[in-house]
């Protein structure tokens, strides 16, 4: 089983974290650590991108509601990047798709930056 | 192990599984899972709701169930669908750790429960705070 995390600056004080594999109970701890090692450096508007994770379990979800959570504590956002059907339908029918910003494009998600 | 009761004429093939409970096996476990929804003929969309239902129930097992060393699956492949039975021996797990949760509500737990009852045609427990947890779900094959 795998999972891909790749970190990369973008424009203004934004950041992208590119993620694919699958993340699960085993590999959402990269992911979570990924995550809370950019926030602990006082970055606050991020874009997630999905579009090479093949499978998201929970866990996953959990992971990125809890970055959504530390980030709006400083008044940041989350956006992400999402074109698996399969991945998409997950945050339609837990309601995430509310709390998210989802996106097709990452051009879009980081557009929408507040 | 409680066996889910039979009609006497109904026809079941049988595939268990023994995993570690621990999180590097969930894995195998949904994708053993998914191969036996793939030889029912489930389609692609249906074999993945399996697989995370699987998954859930196993990584619920992981986190809640204190002392199992092991999970125990059995798919029991029906004519019409396919029931999955997910168990462990763990001790201390509570009620409430399987209950799911209410969608405007941005906490975290309850999200695998309310994942394999959205996903799932049947979702069944037996809680056992001593003696482990059983989690029959079903999925229908619609022809």
């Amino acid at each position: 089983m795998d999972i891909k995390v790749n970190v990369r600056e973008a424009q203004g004080d934004c950041y992208v974290v590119d993620l694919g594999g699958e993340i699960d109970v085993y590999t959402s701890p990269k992911v979570k650590d990924a995550i809370g090692e950019l926030i602990d450096r006082g970055v606050y508007h991020l874009v997630i991108n999905l579009e090479k994770v093949r499978y998201i379990d929970s866990t996953g979800l959990g992971v990125l509601i809890g970055g959504l959570k530390r980030v709006r504590e400083h008044g940041g956002s989350v956006n992400l990047v999402c074109t698996n059907p399969q991945i998409k339908k997950i945050f339609d029918i837990t309601g995430l798709v509310k709390i998210f910003g989802i996106f097709e494009s990452e051009d879009a998600a980081m557009k929408a930056l507040v | 192990m409680n066996q889910p009761v039979q009609h006497p004429e109904e026809k079941v093939d049988v595939v268990e599984l023994r995993v570690p409970c621990k999180a590097e096996w969930v894995a195998l476990a949904r994708l053993s899972v998914a191969a036996v929804a793939s030889r029912l003929h489930f389609s692609i969309d249906e074999i993945e709701d399996i697989k995370l239902a699987v998954a859930e129930a196993c990584t619920n097992a992981i986190q809640h169930a204190h002392g199992s060393s092991y999970i125990e699956i059995r798919c029991e492949a029906l004519p019409d669908r396919l029931r999955i039975s997910v168990r462990d021996h763990g001790r201390g797990t509570r009620p409430e750790s399987i209950q799911s949760r209410d969608l405007d509500d941005e906490r975290v737990g309850g999200l695998g429960v309310f994942l394999i009852r959205s996903l799932m045609d049947d979702v069944q427990y037996d809680v056992h705070p001593e003696n482990g947890t059983q989690l029959v779900m079903t999925k229908n094959l619609i022809v």
